[in-house]
């Protein structure tokens, strides 16, 4: 039972012939081999497990296969600008925004979102916007410091180099602020 | 976590295509919308589906559209996160956006679709208070023709709609409200996200603004009967009264002996009664004083102790 899908992943052109009823998880995982996206609880609790689909967090352990026709994808693996970290990543390490690591990716995922669509969030709208991910290791602290970080790191290179927020994300990445 | 077993997903184009899709194909058959019940029903409560009709790829379904008469119309795929940041909403019922914003987290809400919530009829939707003190119908599509009845109708059971296998919920529609009327909604759980409503409570009221009396009063209750409810007896009581700490206190007293909560792992009846008192009365005076605007959840949180 099989069905062939066409998709943007990580911003490349894919055919690929799929289960309809894997979860968009394994089949990042197992049959593509992009290990990055992690499983955590596998029932929408957790952020784990988040990519953006077309443009937005969603938690692809819910995803199956056979909706995904046409559909763009972006994962952990896809963040890096060229050889460098993208400013999230970037962020992360600086401000120690991780320890065990499980999290990070689905982590990092949201706060590119957040960040597409408000550059300059305040700490409430940090912590609303991360509240589907769960973090066992850090107390959270220094992962709202690293999103400030990576905040503040864009603001500075798209005022610096305009032209880049434009390329900053992808042009269904739209994401509305948060209240 | 267990995976799901094979099963075909079609993805129709149109309403007449996925329903007699569903005819042909027979039992065992699942529509899908979000898929953050259905494929935790598969992945959790051993539901396997014989196959699997998405309708995303059908484009009336989604999209929200207020017409000149002021009644607003939500497809039924229409996303919790859409109704959460659309601005027609945030504008004329900001509770009904802030009840969209309580459900799960941002992950979620992009997939987790109004009808589809509706549909699987928890009795603590958060949505679903929202929408039974705004009378909204929903539209549903069925062999011989469509079907439109009050939400209030719409529910009979945990779990359980009068839609028939085959049907699909296609709209919800709100109609006109006076342009007086003031909607709240309190989501009532220890935890700010993340957690399924211990207690929900909506009022809606029209205030009439010289002499300060309500001229219409809707009051429905999420978590704490077999269905979400509208508290019939309770409404009564401030009808063309003023909504003072009192009357409200009496209001709240009543639509506690109105509602049928259980014991569970959240909460025994007996609180979930009381809280349906205590958030009743606040739901009401915090609608008479008119906070209209689309809160944050800190200054949400704060204004409920
Ligand atoms: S693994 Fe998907 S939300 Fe936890
Ligand atoms: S760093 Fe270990 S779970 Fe977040």
């Amino acid at each position: 039972m099989h069905t062939k899908i066409q998709i943007r992943l990580n911003g490349k052109m894919q055919t690929l012939t799929v289960p309809p009823f894997r979860l968009l998880l394994d089949l990042l995982r197992d049959e593509i081999g992009l290990t990055g996206t992690k499983e955590g609880c596998g029932t929408g609790d957790c952020g784990a497990c988040t990519v953006l689909l077309n443009g937005k967090p969603v938690n692809s352990c819910l995803v199956l296969s056979g909706e995904l026709e046409g559909a763009d994808i972006v994962t952990i693996e896809g963040l890096k600008i060229g050889p460098y970290l993208h400013p999230v990543q970037q962020a992360f390490v600086q401000e120690g925004g991780a320890q065990c690591g499980y999290c990070t990716p689905g982590i990092l995922m949201m706060t590119k979102a957040l960040l597409d669509e408000n550059i300059n969030p305040t700490e409430e709208e940090i912590r609303f916007a991360l509240s589907g991910n769960l973090c066992r290791c850090t107390g959270y602290a220094k992962i709202i410091q690293a999103v400030q970080t990576a905040a503040a790191e864009l603001r500075r290179s798209y005022e610096e180099f305009p032209s880049s927020q434009r390329r900053g994300g992808c042009a269904t990445n739209k994401m509305p602020r948060s209240h | 976590m267990k995976r799901p077993e094979p099963f075909e997903v079609f993805q129709p184009a149109s309403v007449p295509e996925a329903r007699e899709f569903f005819r042909k194909n027979g039992p065992g058959g699942h529509f899908l919308a979000g898929g953050t019940d259905l494929v935790i029903a598969i992945k959790e409560k051993g539901l396997v589906p014989r196959y699997v009709v998405d309708l995303k790829k059908i484009p009336s379904l989604s999209g929200i559209r207020e017409s000149c008469d002021g009644s607003l119309t939500i497809g039924a795929l229409t996303t919790m996160r859409e109704i959460e940041t659309s601005s027609v909403i945030r504008k004329k019922y900001p509770f009904l956006a802030q009840s969209a914003a309580e459900v799960g987290s941002i992950q979620i809400r992009n997939r987790a679709t109004i009808g589809g919530n509706m549909a699987n009829a928890t009795p603590s939707a958060d949505v679903a208070p929202a929408l039974l003190v705004l009378n909204a119908k929903v539209k549903i599509s069925r062999s011989g023709g469509e079907k439109i009845v009050l939400l209030e109708e719409f529910f009979i059971g945990p779990g359980k709609t009068i839609m028939e296998p085959g049907d699909i919920l296609t709209e919800i529609v709100i109609p006109p409200t006076p342009p007086d009327f003031r909607g709240e909604y309190i989501k009532f759980s220890p935890r700010e996200m993340m957690d399924l409503a211990y207690v929900g409570v909506a009022v809606g009221v029209v205030v009439d603004g010289s002499r300060k009396i309500c001229r219409d009063v809707r009051i429905a209750l999420g978590a704490v009967s077999p269905t979400p409810i509208r508290a019939r007896k309770a409404e009564p009581l401030m009808l063309n009264q003023g909504i003072t700490p009192s009357l409200a206190e009496r209001v709240g007293e009543e639509a506690s002996n109105e509602c049928k909560p259980i014991s569970d792992v959240r909460s025994s009846a007996a609180y979930r009664k009381e809280m349906v008192r205590v958030n009743t009365k606040r739901a009401l005076l915090n609608a008479a004083a008119g906070y209209v605007e689309n809160l944050s959840w800190t200054a949400r949180r704060d204004r409920r102790y």
